[in-house]
């Protein structure tokens, strides 16, 4: 426990000092979304409709951003050898560095959402409903994402094949965080999809460490 | 390659064992299967174009399910033949699995855009659009996206040991993935119809159409059988060339 949080912390600090990534990953994600006015014209109504999907499709793609240096600093730099040696299994390494990097990227995602919210018009009520659906499928995201970046650590142009292989694993998280909040401004029920999206987050907390730890092994050999 | 030289050699011995039973047998069976792929799919495209009668709603638009439906059977089952041989590549390191995932990846990627193409050319007159986001639109728009991704990702690893583990644990990750991306799509948005060849009290086709329907899903399959057996034997071959021009390479660089 002591080595898993240890990593945990290592991660956090390192995200921290290195500076740049995450607040990047949050400028990315707001220049994005305010992309879209730009682009479909300031129309109130429509960045209502649209709003909640832009959102969840910029998170997408920030967090597409970061995924790449996820495992490729450690494998540069060789730590990642010691991490494999070390006491922690690898897929409880891997699981770290996915919480750590939820932690660094993820949560600063969700506190510049609600201000995205206000920028593209979405109803109020929606607001807490795309926190609540956020905060459920990020994780997801990060989990997800580790498999990709296990797959690709160490490739050329690793970067695009990662979203190549990661994005249509996405399609679940989406369609359902998109509809929780769609769910509530229409005034139905949400619990559904917000149980989809928690039951999406746990099913990849259980198996991608699994996979991405037998991905990773792959690039030490 | 980061063994030493002299275990290559060993290694593609073993390797190849068996494999050439693989292609003594593939060498008997690909002969009849392309024969009767031929065979079936003229004689399917005869009673489906020819003999099958306009539908009373449809017209003769109808035709394109006779390509359609097989198409896109195929394009699934070709992707749960492509897990089932990680699977089998990742437990018990069989060497051919590895070779059937990847071959059969590109035909399964063609079958699924045979069928989006014959779907949105089939749209068009019946829907009055080629392309509507329904949920079985999307997820085969998803699937051939998976197809994409499974290759372009052997394509990256130079290694064809390492490609090939971690495109299998890929191709494992995407199969889990696929009743998911289903279901999502699935409650997210439907037009498009529901099974109607599978169900509980049988077929909701009359005999005129399934007829052709069912000759055309047997050539589909054995056309299918018969370009994976030419693919997989093509990958051994390339396997013992690269083999051969390692094993010419040695000696110089022992020296």
């Amino acid at each position: 426990m002591n080595a898993f949080l240890a990593l945990v912390a290592r991660d956090l600090r390192l995200a921290g000092r290195q500076g740049g990534a995450a607040t990047m990953a949050v400028s990315f994600f707001v220049v994005t979304v305010a992309l879209f006015p730009l682009g479909v014209g300031p129309e109130l109504e429509l960045l209502g409709r649209i709003g909640p999907g832009v959102i969840w499709v910029a998170a997408l793609l920030a967090t597409l951003l970061t995924l790449d240096r996820l495992f490729q600093a450690d494998l540069e730099d060789g730590s990642l050898d010691l991490l494999a040696l070390g006491p922690l299994p690898l897929s409880l390494v891997v699981l770290g560095k996915c919480l750590a990097h939820w932690l660094a990227n993820a949560l600063p995602l969700l506190l510049a959402a609600p201000v995205l919210c206000l920028l593209m018009n979405v109803p109020l009520k929606g607001v807490p409903m795309l926190l609540a659906a956020m905060a459920l499928g990020t994780p997801a995201l990060s989990l997800i994402g580790a498999i990709g970046a296990a797959l690709t650590v160490g490739i050329r142009r690793g970067g695009v094949l990662l979203s190549l292989l990661v994005l249509p694993l996405y399609v679940p998280v989406l369609i359902f965080g998109v509809g929780a909040v769609d769910a509530v401004v229409h005034g139905f029920p949400a619990g559904g999809a917000l149980s989809l999206l928690g039951a999406a987050s746990l099913a990849s907390l259980v198996l991608s460490p699994l996979a991405a730890a037998a991905a990773l092994r792959l690039s030490l050999e | 390659m980061n063994r030493p030289p002299h275990q290559i050699s060993r290694m593609s011995l073993h390797r190849f064992a068996n494999p050439t039973r693989f292609l003594r047998i593939a060498d008997a069976v690909s002969p009849w299967a392309t024969g009767l792929a031929v065979l079936l799919l003229a004689v399917g495209l005869y009673l489906g174009l020819a003999v099958a009668p306009p539908d009373y709603q449809q017209g003769q638009t109808v035709r394109i399910m006779f390509v359609h439906v097989p198409a896109a059977w195929m394009a699934m089952a070709c992707y749960s033949l492509m897990a089932l041989a990680s699977a089998i590549a990742l437990i018990w390191k069989h060497p051919l699995a590895d070779l059937s995932a990847k071959a059969a990846a590109p035909l399964g990627a063609g079958f699924t855009a045979i069928a989006l193409v014959s779907g949105a050319l089939w749209g068009q007159p019946m829907w009055g659009t080629w392309w509507v986001w329904d949920a079985r639109l999307t997820s085969f728009l998803v699937l051939f996206f998976l197809y994409l991704g499974y290759i372009a990702l052997w394509q990256a690893i130079d290694d064809p040991t390492r490609a090939a583990r971690a495109a299998a644990i890929l191709a494992l990750v995407g199969f889990v993935n696929i009743p998911i991306i289903k279901f999502s799509v699935d409650w997210w948005n439907t037009l498009h119809q529901p099974a109607s060849i599978v169900r509980m009290n049988g077929p909701a086709i009359d005999v005129s159409i399934l007829v052709p329907l069912l000759v055309m899903m047997a050539a589909f399959n054995v056309y299918f059988v018969a370009l994976l057996l030419w693919r997989i034997k093509a990958e051994i071959i390339a396997r013992r060339v690269r083999t051969l021009a390692l094993a010419r390479v040695e000696p110089e660089a022992g020296a």
